[in-house]
């Protein structure tokens, strides 16, 4: 087999950095997906990527497809033959547009009826004819965020500035946007020059020597062993950030590590300011002693050699000064002001049109964060510092600082509280009620800020919710699913006994005035549980939790999330419990008769025949109120006991009383028994729902 | 390099690329982006390569002349060029070289920043760049003006003067560049900085703010119904910084706020499409005997 080596390489305007990695696994898979459907085999396929290209490399390609044999179906033997057994027209005709005899036809049997086939052979193409087509891979490429340049109708993620694509040293002949394919290739903005490639092999190669490292791994190592260099030869700490590591060589086609320095008195600023200032606008890498504290030096990336690296460090030493000086002219002018000013200030700012301003917002997760303590029973001096944290934990909103660095709110607000006197755990409260920050980040640690940070999101939720901004699809510009999700996280991490259904009602009644009609109100209200219940199921997925489990205990209302988490884990347990066998029998046949009951059915206490109708609508009747006690305190396992109490009344009823009795009035009497029982069965989980497991007893 | 002889080498740079060096537009504005030259010249299928500085106002960005890096009103040299030409970057790259960074020297970078402003239902894709971590320029391609979309796109470039000055000068304060020799920015721009800022957040007669605002808006639509563009957008603009001056004072709530920013909005959008609809009527005269069917309409 003669084989050949490929290359395609894409040269741009610069691409933001954010979406490298992914346009990188995009053009393997589908540079692997194209030759395998193409049937040609390979040796390996290599991507590469910089700002300013990407490429693939295709080693030891097959040059040719296989020859093959192709089975062609034609028309069904009856039609195929005529009344003689002779061949008819139909099938002349098949066999001689396929380039064959009748002699070349033969039979096979699908699903039961004769077909006529020929074998037809395919020669296999030539990869010169089929190599242009990768076209159509680059065009297929995804972006997120595509751009239209010049004349052109074309939206791709930036201009195309040159294509190479290359069977061995042969010119693989395409366009896009009038730029033809050919065999130059770009080197480095600045450092590097025109290369004509004659061989796919020498690509990275021969790009290295024009400055430029396509392999995007290759340039992150090189970024870690600078930074490793530099801890050395300087004895400092240099913490990676995996995320800014990322960003940074994909900024670079050539990385050169580099250190700066800035003004000692700088580190009296928190050091969120610094490191925000560092890593988020300039994209430096903050350096630290070995405990952690800030040094005055800063570690940056360059776009190419060490040459004239003293000229590069001071001018970004000149930029990390002035944005350090208005940072630091903000934290004093901040701390001139005072809490009650700002607050006064929030009035001015806007949380949503419908929804009011953020003073408006405050007022509402004061009442509710209140509300939410009354029913947890916390202390006064607990509910004094819920109340002074909830009223104050918008105030840094306004500040200097936080109108420069908005990623700092909460981190401010809580420094400045300090400053100005207030109660540690009120301050620690205002940061940390924007936790969690997204799916797997910290919870509040303190209860105070715990409770603020439930009443906030929720009422983001609800108020949202109430004017129809509802979450569809990709669209969720109030990240209400992160926030729905964080306080389905706190709730149950706390283990407390909140009733979501009832809180989100009461919730309600604040934005009644954006409601006509009380339908329209219990509208918001379904739609609000069933977002809080897919939000419990999707962690419950994470805590790996069965599907069946999961349905299971989302069929019941939503009274409690913890409430939800201890009956699954419950059942989880049940599940395989031989003993608990005889129980899960008894109600899920009671589940299952009872979907033939229609609701208005009613049990009538006359129309009972035998004794154990009578002793099971007894016992029923006497564990209700028990019942409801235990999934009022949301008790999981006292509740599935009280249910419990009904098991052998169940069986003794199935073994003596045919439910679908001839007489439809005794039929529907029963059928209503059966229903009422199972309405409260379902109250705990709908345990039909539930691929039960347990041994044969 | 002073800050004339900047000016002086951008403009001779962009004119050997064949745009037409326009002066500064005279309504108040916030930028570049906002004059006719820009915003309206970009749209439909004409030619348009243009270059010119703009002084442009902020008025919540006055500080007195006591920051040492924020103005009431700075400099832009704004540039524009439709369709957009294949080699706009390195055209861009020559011009920093001319004023004297040469690139092998200095560490530049294309880093993505994608421009938005709602204001005037326009967006663009692009850079900014950094020069030795420093933003000196905006980058932007855009793909829809006014609510319309840009096509053929045009690509703006706009130079903070000040910005690059300060690097080039090597200066902390901005008001100790030096403009021609032996003249300062702050010579020049202290006192209408200090007098801007006072006035802005002090003096300004609120009630005849909101009055103008009133006053422009109708004159603006009542222009627009007589089909005259130019002067109906010249009304555009002294809203948007009669607004500007209000929002700096801090005297619009939050809800008449979005309410402000809307009513802009809506006279621009209208504006643009007017624009193109005349320009058609007229035959897209700067097309010069191409002819193209307009997408927009």
């Amino acid at each position: 087999m003669t084989t050949t080596n490929v290359l395609f390489e894409v040269g741009l305007e610069e691409m933001p950095a954010r979406f490298m990695n992914d346009t990188e696994a995009q053009l393997k898979e589908k540079t692997e997906a194209w030759l395998n459907d193409l049937r040609l085999n390979y040796d390996s396929i290599t991507t590469y990527i910089t700002p300013r290209r990407f490429a693939v490399v295709i080693k030891q390609l097959q040059s040719k497809q296989d020859d093959q044999e192709e089975e062609v179906k034609g028309p069904a033997e009856k039609i195929a033959k005529d009344e003689n057994g002779d061949w008819s027209k139909a099938a002349v005709g098949f066999s001689k547009g396929q380039g064959k005899n009748v002699e070349d036809i033969y039979i096979k049997d699908i699903d039961g009826t004769n077909y006529i086939f020929v074998k037809k052979f395919i020669e296999g193409k030539s990869v010169d004819e089929l190599l242009p087509a990768f076209k159509d891979i680059i065009l297929d490429l995804h972006f997120p965020k595509n751009m239209r340049w010049a004349d052109q109708n074309l939206r791709f993620i930036r201009p195309i500035k040159w294509l190479v694509a290359l069977n061995n040293e042969n010119v693989i002949p395409f366009d896009i946007t009038g730029v033809k394919t050919g065999q130059v290739t770009y080197g480095h903005r600045f450092l590097g020059g025109k290369t004509v490639l004659s061989d796919p092999l020498q690509y990275e190669q021969l790009l290295e020597q024009e400055y430029v490292i396509a392999d995007a791994a290759k340039r992150e190592q090189l970024i870690v062993n600078g930074i490793k260099q530099l801890e050395k030869d300087k004895g400092w700490t240099i913490p990676i950030d995996y995320e800014l590591l990322n960003e940074v060589k994909h900024l670079v086609e050539y990385p050169t590590v580099f250190s700066g320095t800035y003004h000692e008195s700088f580190l009296e600023i928190p050091k969120e300011v610094l490191i925000t200032s560092m890593k988020e606008h300039q994209r430096y890498f903050p350096v630290t002693n070995n405990n952690g504290d800030l040094l005055p030096f800063f570690v940056a990336v360059r776009n190419g050699t060490d040459e004239h690296i003293e000229t590069v460090s001071r001018g970004n030493e000149k930029v990390l000064r002035a944005r350090l000086q208005d940072a630091q002219f903000f934290y004093e002018e901040d701390q001139k002001l005072s809490i009650d000013r700002n607050i006064e200030q929030l009035s001015r700012m806007v949380f949503q049109e419908k929804l009011g301003t953020i003073a408006d917002k405050v007022s509402r997760v004061t009442e509710i964060a209140a509300m939410i303590s009354s029913k947890l029973g916390l202390d006064d001096q607990e509910l004094r510092k819920v109340k002074r944290a909830a009223e104050i934990c918008k105030f840094d909103l306004v500040t200097n600082m936080v109108t420069e660095f908005t990623e700092l709110q909460g981190v401010m607000g809580r420094k400045y509280a300090e400053i100005f006197g207030e109660d540690k755990d009120v301050a620690q409260a205002i940061e940390e009620h924007y936790m969690p920050k997204n799916a797997n980040a910290k919870l509040p640690e303190s209860v105070t800020g715990a409770v603020v940070s439930i009443a906030d999101k929720l009422d983001t939720i609800v108020g949202c919710f109430t004017v129809g901004l509802i979450p569809s699809g990709s669209q969720d510009p109030y990240a209400l699913r992160r926030q729905a999700l964080g306080v389905v996280q706190i709730v149950s991490d706390r283990k407390w006994k909140l009733n979501i259904s009832d809180i989100l009602e009461q919730i309600q009644v604040l934005f009644e005035s954006h409601v006509k009609e009380e339908a329209e109100k219990k509208q918001v209200h379904h739609q609000l549980e069933t977002f809080f219940k897919q939000r419990t199921a999707y962690i419950m997925k994470e805590e790996k939790i069965e599907s069946d489990i999961i349905d299971a205990v989302l069929a019941t209302e939503l009274k409690g999330v913890s409430f939800l988490f201890a009956k699954a884990s419950l059942l989880s347990a049940k599940r395989n419990d031989t003993a608990f066998k005889d129980k899960q029998e008894a109600f899920v046949r009671v589940l299952n008769l009872a979907k033939k009951a229609e609701p208005h059915y009613l049990v009538n206490q006359e129309l009972f025949v035998n004794e154990e109708e009578h002793n099971l609508y007894k016992a029923y009747n006497q564990m209700k109120e028990d019942y409801a006690a235990t999934l009022q305190s949301q008790a999981a396992e006292e509740a599935l006991e009280v249910l419990g109490r009904l098991v052998n009344p169940i069986h003794q009823f199935f073994d003596n009383t045919m439910v679908m009795d001839e007489n439809l009035q005794i039929r529907e009497n029963r059928l209503a028994l059966l229903l009422a029982i199972a309405q409260e069965i379902i109250k705990f989980a709908d345990l039909a729902e539930i691929n039960w497991k347990q041994s044969q007893a | 390099m002073n800050i004339q002889e900047m000016i002086l080498t951008l403009q001779k740079h962009w004119s050997d690329q064949n745009c037409i060096l326009m002066q500064a537009y005279d309504v108040e504005k916030g930028a570049g982006t906002m004059s006719p030259m820009t915003l309206l010249r970009s749209l439909g299928p004409e030619p348009w390569n243009v270059a010119y500085v703009e002084p442009s106002r902020r008025p919540a960005d006055g500080r007195y002349g006591q920051n040492p890096n924020r103005l009431y009103q700075h400099h832009q040299f704004q540039v524009i060029m439709k369709p957009s030409p294949d080699n706009i970057q390195d055209l861009y790259l020559q011009s920093l070289e001319k004023l004297g960074i040469d690139p092998k020297e200095h560490d530049i970078r294309f880093v993505e920043d994608n421009w938005e402003n709602p204001t005037l239902g326009a967006a663009g894709l692009g850079w900014e760049v950094w020069l030795d971590g420093m933003e000196i320029t905006q980058f932007t391609y855009f793909q829809q003006i006014g609510g319309l979309e840009a096509k053929p796109v045009a690509v703006e470039i706009t130079y903070g003067i000040e910005r690059l000055a300060s690097y080039i000068q090597d200066k902390e304060n901005v008001f100790e560049l030096e403009w021609t020799s032996g003249v300062t920015v702050g010579d020049i721009f202290y006192q209408p900085e200090f007098e801007h800022s006072t006035y802005t957040f002090e003096e300004s007669n609120t009630d005849m703010l909101f009055t103008l605002f009133t006053t422009y808006e109708e004159e603006a639509k009542r222009t627009m119904e007589k089909g005259l563009v130019f002067p109906a957008y010249d009304y555009v603009l002294k809203c948007s910084h009669t607004f500007n001056l209000l929002d700096a004072k801090g005297v619009i709530s939050v809800t008449e706020r979005t309410g402000y920013i809307g009513r802009v909005r809506n006279l621009a959008r209208e504006i643009a499409k007017l624009y193109v609809a005349e320009r058609e009527r007229l035959g897209f005269p700067m097309l010069k005997g191409e002819s193209v069917t307009n997408d927009n309409n």
